[in-house]
């Protein structure tokens, strides 16, 4: 936690999106984490990302629980809309609003605690039902904000600050995304801009479900030798499989690389995701080989991160359950309560 | 790129912008900070140590330290109006709002150290040789021409702009300690002088010489064309106390702003100034032409003169010819525009061209080699010793006019060479500075310095009415800034002095202090040639007159770039680093005078 306001003085370098907004117009009030704290980093690369796509920061709605993590949306986007949620409860939430409203960009920021542990019921039905939305856990294996008990991410034989080892199987984040057909999947690490940033950006043009799953270390209380979220455990484990350049769909696209090293994913907004390949077995649009093979990597001790799968086509849950497009605020009381001879006309449909 | 060698005093000396400006090298920040701290005595020793004449300095300075404010490069980022910290006037708040110091300044030497020192002229290269040698038990007389110790600073520098008490008050306090003052007395000869068997004489007898304009018409016209310089002294000395209702002042320098402000007062109702080069190339300092311009006084550029009109001995006005400027292989030009001459009606001419040396009194055969294309002295750059070893040159009788801190600053030297050179030293071989770095960490979020930056802008110094300034040549024009501008002001300061120091083993490459700085200063990113890291650095570091600080290999093999060019000192780096990587660490330093370090036992410091 730091007294003083970040100065607003800046770079003279600093430039101007196509809104006339500078990075810093996107920052938030300053943070109140542990100096050190993957979450400030994930923040700022959200910054960054949101920035470099000149997106509106009042058409974002943050949503979080509760958590170390959780607190975050306070530290960036400071003129977006945001929501705190009790603890766990931030999918449903969300899956409220983006109902109501599918106009807005839907940014889901949770941690694995509040995902994994007590929200894990809700994290998995948002995801089931393809609810639009960019959700990152900030994952560091413990409950941050109550002092850093294991979470249930935490990895069976990872050491506690204390000594205390830990027996329970872990939960795999990026695993149950796939399993349950999230559309966009990746995994990262806060300490590598270079790798997130372009992830996040791809989330966000992605429709569907985004899951991002970003180890996110916790300087204070899972940062020692032992733990396997750690910021040199997860840079010695670091697997990355593949390179993403985010290509906004005005850009020109010129490709220098021989086939098979490079993957273009079309996305709904015209963007591409041009995937250049480190991995050159690995496919990121066949579901079923990306859990086979992260399965095997993460069995022989590897953190495999990049873009894990995509699907080009997805469909999010306004599409499957064909809700008006139109935000519930802007239709008018006709078309919000048709009457009584309307739902006369439903009734007799059920009956 | 090597990882930068902190030890190295330069280092961090060069981030201190107004400090390594300083031809002194004013511990700027320190004084600014205990301005802050309504500590003025303090500060105006901090000052009186470095400059010797705060009083005087914090009113008439050059100033080179405010272009060099980090403060400029930051705030033009913010779209505001570029502006330095007023640096110079808050050394002026120190003088005007201190105790008496006179019980802190240092006391006469009580015992003799058998060097007896002749200084010639009293100007303020001279006095700050006195100052520093007297108290180390040297014997100093200062022989001086005028009736009172202060040279150009008294003479010239006209009343409005520099009150007499502030000359008399700070050149007292050197007199007082045990300096031998001989007034009315100017040296003659050279070889008279080393007769009498000094150890060491330095001459500080200024550039006295005003330079003239050779144009038709200035002999019949003479009796109302003076040469500026001549002029305000007459001006000081009372034998002058009115002007012509219409007076043209030609030059474009300092002289010529303090000339024409001083004809405003003496009954000039229509002053206008007239210069050779365009308004911008005009050697005066910005603020000081803004002063003329704002006592209603016009300044016409690109007009050269070309003849005093007069009408039988009686001047009548001055031609001019217009000119524009032009680059020709970035060399300026004038060249004519070809319009009609311009008559200028006038009552009385200043002419404020230029100033010359002038060693009338120095023989040429005694040993002192002078310069066969100038006629100047040859004076050694780095000990201000000319070809006679135990004659020294300093202010601008060394290389030509400058100013008032420059004049220090040669003092200093000229002080130490003296006593190296008394000492039996090498005077080449010179003492390097004082120096310490102290963290300034009190807890985990507090330090012993105000890191919070303001986003005031620059503030004004108030200005006495100039319906009665304009009337009197005694009456000062600035008033000065009162103790709580004088804090807000203080305020602006960034504390460029403390410093940010890495260490590259304790960083565990979390990314903190990148994502905080809010000048994007840090980096980490792999290394290379300098030109090539200034290009990939978290933003572009293109100021190449301001340093990188490159760390050694941290643990992922990259290293740790910062870009000192517009970091706010703000700690943010420090506060958010989880290890302690990152500290903040005040940087002290203080150049050696006489009598720090060699050959001197007891004196040394620690580096
Ligand atoms: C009009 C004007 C305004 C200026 N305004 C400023 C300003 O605002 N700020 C600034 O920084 N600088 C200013 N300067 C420049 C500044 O005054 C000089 O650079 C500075 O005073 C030089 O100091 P000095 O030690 O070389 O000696 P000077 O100040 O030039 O003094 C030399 C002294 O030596 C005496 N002397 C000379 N020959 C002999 C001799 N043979 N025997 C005995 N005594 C002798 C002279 O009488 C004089 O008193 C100004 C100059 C002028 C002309
Ligand atoms: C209903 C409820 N149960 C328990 C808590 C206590 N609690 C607060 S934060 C937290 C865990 C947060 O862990 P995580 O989501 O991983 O966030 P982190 O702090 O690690 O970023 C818990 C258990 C609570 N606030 N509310
Ligand atoms: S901001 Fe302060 S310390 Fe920095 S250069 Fe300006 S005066 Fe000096
Ligand atoms: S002190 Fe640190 S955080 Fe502040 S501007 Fe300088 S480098 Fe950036
Ligand atoms: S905050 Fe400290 S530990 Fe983190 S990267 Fe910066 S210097 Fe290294
Ligand atoms: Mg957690």
């Amino acid at each position: 936690m730091t007294y003083i306001a970040k100065p607003s003085l800046h770079h003279p370098s600093l430039t101007c999106n196509a809104l006339g907004y500078t990075r810093r117009d996107y920052e938030g009030r300053i943070s109140t984490l542990c100096a050190g704290c993957g979450h400030d980093s994930i923040s700022a690369a959200i910054v960054r990302a949101c920035w470099e796509l000149a997106i509106e920061p009042h058409r974002v709605a943050k949503l979080s629980g509760i958590g170390c993590s959780s607190k975050t949306p306070d530290y960036f986007l400071s003129p977006s809309h945001g929501f705190n949620t009790v603890h766990g409860r931030m999918p449903s939430v969300l899956t409220g609003a983006n109902l109501a409203n599918r106009e807005l960009l839907y940014l889901g920021v949770s941690g694995d605690g509040d995902s994994a542990s007590i929200g894990i019921g809700q994290f998995v039905h948002a995801i089931r039902r393809g609810v639009n939305m960019v959700y990152i856990v900030e994952n560091n294996g413990v409950y941050g904000l109550t002092k850093g008990q294991f979470s249930a991410t935490a990895d069976a034989g990872s050491v506690s600050k204390k000594g205390v080892v830990n027996t329970d199987a872990p939960l795999d984040l990026v695993g149950l995304a796939l399993q349950l057909g999230a559309t966009f999947v990746a995994r990262s690490f806060s300490g590598d801009k270079e790798q997130l940033v372009p992830l996040i950006k791809g989330a966000i043009a992605h429709r569907g479900a985004a899951i991002l799953d970003v180890l996110s270390p916790c300087v204070t209380f899972n940062n020692h030798a032992g733990s396997t979220k750690s910021y040199d455990y997860v840079r010695e484990h670091n697997d990355a499989i593949n390179k993403l350049d985010f290509i906004e769909a005005r850009e020109e696209i010129v490709v220098d690389y021989a086939p098979g090293e490079l993957i273009e994913v079309e996305q709904h907004d015209g963007s591409v995701l041009r995937l250049r390949k480190v991995d050159v077995a690995y496919d990121p649009s066949d579901r079923v080989a990306a859990m086979r093979y992260l399965h095997e990597r993460q069995a022989a001790g590897e953190i495999p991160t990049g873009l894990l799968y995509v699907e080009e086509n997805a469909q999010d849950l306004h599409a499957r359950i064909r809700t008006v497009a139109a935000p519930l605020n802007t239709l008018d009381t006709a078309a919000l309560c048709p009457g009584a001879a309307a739902l006369e006309k439903i009734n007799a449909g059920l009956r | 790129m090597q990882p930068t060698d902190i030890r190295n005093p330069a280092y961090f000396h060069k981030v201190v912008d107004c400090q390594w400006a300083c031809p002194a090298h004013t511990p700027v920040p320190e004084y600014i900070r205990l301005i802050a701290a309504g500590r003025y005595s303090d500060a105006y020793l901090v000052n009186w140590k470095a400059n010797v004449f705060p009083g005087i300095l914090g009113r008439t300075c050059d100033r080179p330290c405010e272009p060099a404010c980090r403060r400029s490069r930051v705030e033009e980022s913010a779209g505001n109006k570029p502006e330095p910290v007023a640096i110079c006037r808050l050394k002026r708040v120190a003088a005007d709002l201190k105790d008496d110091v006179r019980a802190r300044l240092p006391k006469p030497a009580r015992k003799h150290n058998g060097m007896r020192v002749a200084c010639v002229g009293a100007g303020p290269s001279s006095l700050t040789v006195a100052r520093d040698l007297a108290p180390l038990g040297y014997q100093v007389t200062v022989f001086e021409a005028d009736a009172k110790p202060g040279g150009f600073m008294r003479t010239q520098v006209p009343r409005f702009r520099l009150p007499e008490e502030v000359i008399d008050e700070e050149t007292g306090y050197i007199l007082d300690l045990g300096v031998e003052f001989v007034a009315n007395r100017r040296i003659e000869s050279m070889r008279a002088l080393l007769r009498e068997g000094y150890d060491a004489i330095f001459v500080g007898s200024g550039a006295p010489r005003g330079r003239d304009l050779d144009l038709p018409g200035r002999r019949e016209a003479a009796a109302h064309i003076h040469v500026g310089i001549d002029w305000l002294a007459s001006v000081y000395f009372g034998h002058v106390s009115k002007v012509g209702r219409r007076t043209l002042v030609l030059g474009g320098g300092n002289t010529a702003m303090d000339c024409c402000r001083s004809a405003r007062r003496l009954g000039g109702e229509d002053v206008k100034v007239i210069v050779r080069s365009g308004f911008d190339e005009m050697k005066a300092s910005p603020w000081e032409k803004e002063d003329a311009m704002h006592e209603g006084i016009p300044i016409l550029d690109c007009r050269v003169p070309k003849a005093f009109l007069h009408d039988n001995g009686r001047l009548t006005g001055m031609s001019f010819e217009k000119v524009r400027v032009e680059y020709v292989d970035g060399k300026r030009r004038l060249v004519p525009t070809g319009e009609p001459d311009e008559v200028h009606e006038c009552d009385e001419v200043l002419v404020a061209v230029g100033q010359e040396n002038a060693f009338p009194w120095i023989e040429r055969d005694i040993g002192i080699v002078f310069d066969a294309k100038w006629d100047m002295p040859v004076v050694d750059k780095l000990t201000f010793q000319s070809t006679l070893p135990h004659v020294l040159f300093g202010g601008d009788a060394a290389f030509g006019p400058k100013n008032i801190i420059w004049a220090v600053a040669h003092g200093h030297e000229a002080a130490l060479s003296i006593d190296l050179l008394l000492g039996g030293a090498d005077t080449r071989d010179r003492p390097g500075p004082a120096v310490e770095l102290v963290s300034q960490k009190m807890g985990i979020h507090e330090w012993s310095y105000d890191n919070e930056v303001s986003n005031d802008q620059r503030y004004k110094v108030p200005w006495a009415d100039p319906a009665k300034t304009l009337k009197s040549m005694q009456l000062e024009v600035e008033l000065g800034y009162d103790a709580q501008t004088a804090w807000k002001e203080a305020q602006r300061c960034l504390n460029c002095d403390v410093q940010t120091v890495f260490s590259d083993n304790l960083c565990i490459e979390c990314d903190a202090c990148v994502d905080i700085c809010p000048m994007d200063c840090i980096s980490f990113t792999w290394n290379g040639e300098e030109a090539d890291l200034r290009t990939r650095l978290s933003a572009p570091a293109l100021n190449t007159g301001q340093a990188l600080y490159v760390s050694a290999p941290v643990k992922t093999g990259r290293v740790m770039v910062k870009d000192e060019d517009v970091c706010l000192h703000c700690s943010l780096c420090a506060e958010r680093c989880p290890t302690g990587a990152w500290d903040m660490r005040k940087f002290f330093l203080e150049i050696a005078h006489a009598g720090d370090g060699a050959p001197k036992a007891g004196k040394e410091k620690a580096a």
